[in-house]
């Protein structure tokens, strides 16, 4: 191959690279990283990644721990006003993408299952998906049999969903629509 | 009885707004964990790379907040079996319910969704009959 050729194929790739990380992209990795280092921080300083004071929030027959309540409401009380007086006036993102809310306001049993079902789950152990994320850099196996069993339950729940695996009493799912994730 | 404002709860769960705010206002994702996992599971094209890109920074939080003396606690006098079978409900009823703590308590409870408030209140409700029957059993 020839000098040319070999920096041809280069620029090729140049270009192909540059069409490939449009704008909307490049935000989203940007902003995605930011986010995410926010949220894990977030997560650690609230103390949502201990176990037992998650359970102590739960516990409220028992020695009864509130702190967490105000880890909700401190998300929320910053949330919601950027939500109602900016984000919602929009059309769409700063990104140029649109907002990936759903539109489905059904309330069925599929969304009351699955929250009751994630409920015991949440009471059993005391993790939930945000802290055991940001807890695996802890080096932990119990992190780490917890996010494996759950990207299992994972698998299976989008599998039922879409019609493909039945449940032992359920069966398979009866009305299957597309999986929507969000 | 005395009561003290957590503050360092109060002011960690004001970053989970702001980061979800960010990322909505920024790219119009929602911040919701399970549905950033699962998603990459089931992967549709220019889904991924955001979500693997949050995952990271999540991830790596525990370097920016180990030197202000935040670290993340010892968990390991849990029991492997009990957490895998929670991890199994947890995986499975979040996408069943399509969210968790993340998606529907802070984005869609913040956004006044019906079907959010709803989830919120039965995984809450579910979450402390749970605990509830582990005190009664005494396996607390």
């Amino acid at each position: 191959m020839s000098q040319n050729t070999i920096r041809e194929n280069k620029e090729s790739q140049i270009t192909m690279f540059k069409s490939r990380m449009t704008k909307s992209k490049v935000i989203g990795i940007f902003i995605g990283l930011i986010s995410g280092l926010l949220f894990g921080s977030g997560m650690i300083i609230s103390g949502m990644v201990n176990p037992d004071k998650v359970i102590a929030f739960l516990d409220i027959t028992g020695n009864w721990d509130p702190s967490l309540a105000f880890v909700m409401g401190g998300a929320l009380a910053v949330f919601s006003p950027i939500y109602h007086f900016f984000i919602k006036k929009r059309k769409h993102a700063i990104s140029g993408d649109k907002f990936s809310w759903t539109s489905n306001t059904t309330i069925d049993g599929t969304l009351i299952s699955g929250a009751v079902i994630f409920g015991i789950g949440w009471g059993l152990a005391g993790f939930c998906p945000g802290p055991v994320v940001t807890s695996l850099g802890g080096g932990s196996n119990i992190i780490l049999a917890f996010i494996l069993s759950m990207i299992v339950g994972m698998v299976h729940a989008n599998q039922y969903l879409a019609g493909r695996f039945p449940l032992p009493i359920v069966g398979y799912r009866k009305n299957v629509c597309a999986v929507e994730s969000t | 009885m005395e009561f003290t404002i957590p503050w360092a709860s109060l002011f960690g769960g004001m970053l989970l707004g702001l980061s979800a705010a960010l990322l909505m206002l920024f790219s119009g994702k929602i911040a919701g964990i399970s549905g950033t996992i699962g998603g990459l599971l089931n992967p549709k094209k220019n889904e991924s790379s955001w979500r693997a890109a949050f995952l990271t920074g999540m991830i790596l939080s525990v370097i920016i907040v180990t030197p202000f003396g935040f670290i993340l606690p010892d968990v390991s006098d849990n029991n492997i079996i009990l957490v895998s079978v929670a991890g199994l409900l947890v995986g499975f009823g979040t996408r069943l319910g399509n969210g968790c703590t993340s998606g529907h308590g802070i984005i869609g409870m913040g956004r006044f969704s019906k079907r959010s408030i709803i989830a919120t209140c039965a995984f809450m409700a579910a979450a402390i009959i749970v605990v509830l029957i582990r005190r009664l059993l005494g396996v607390l």
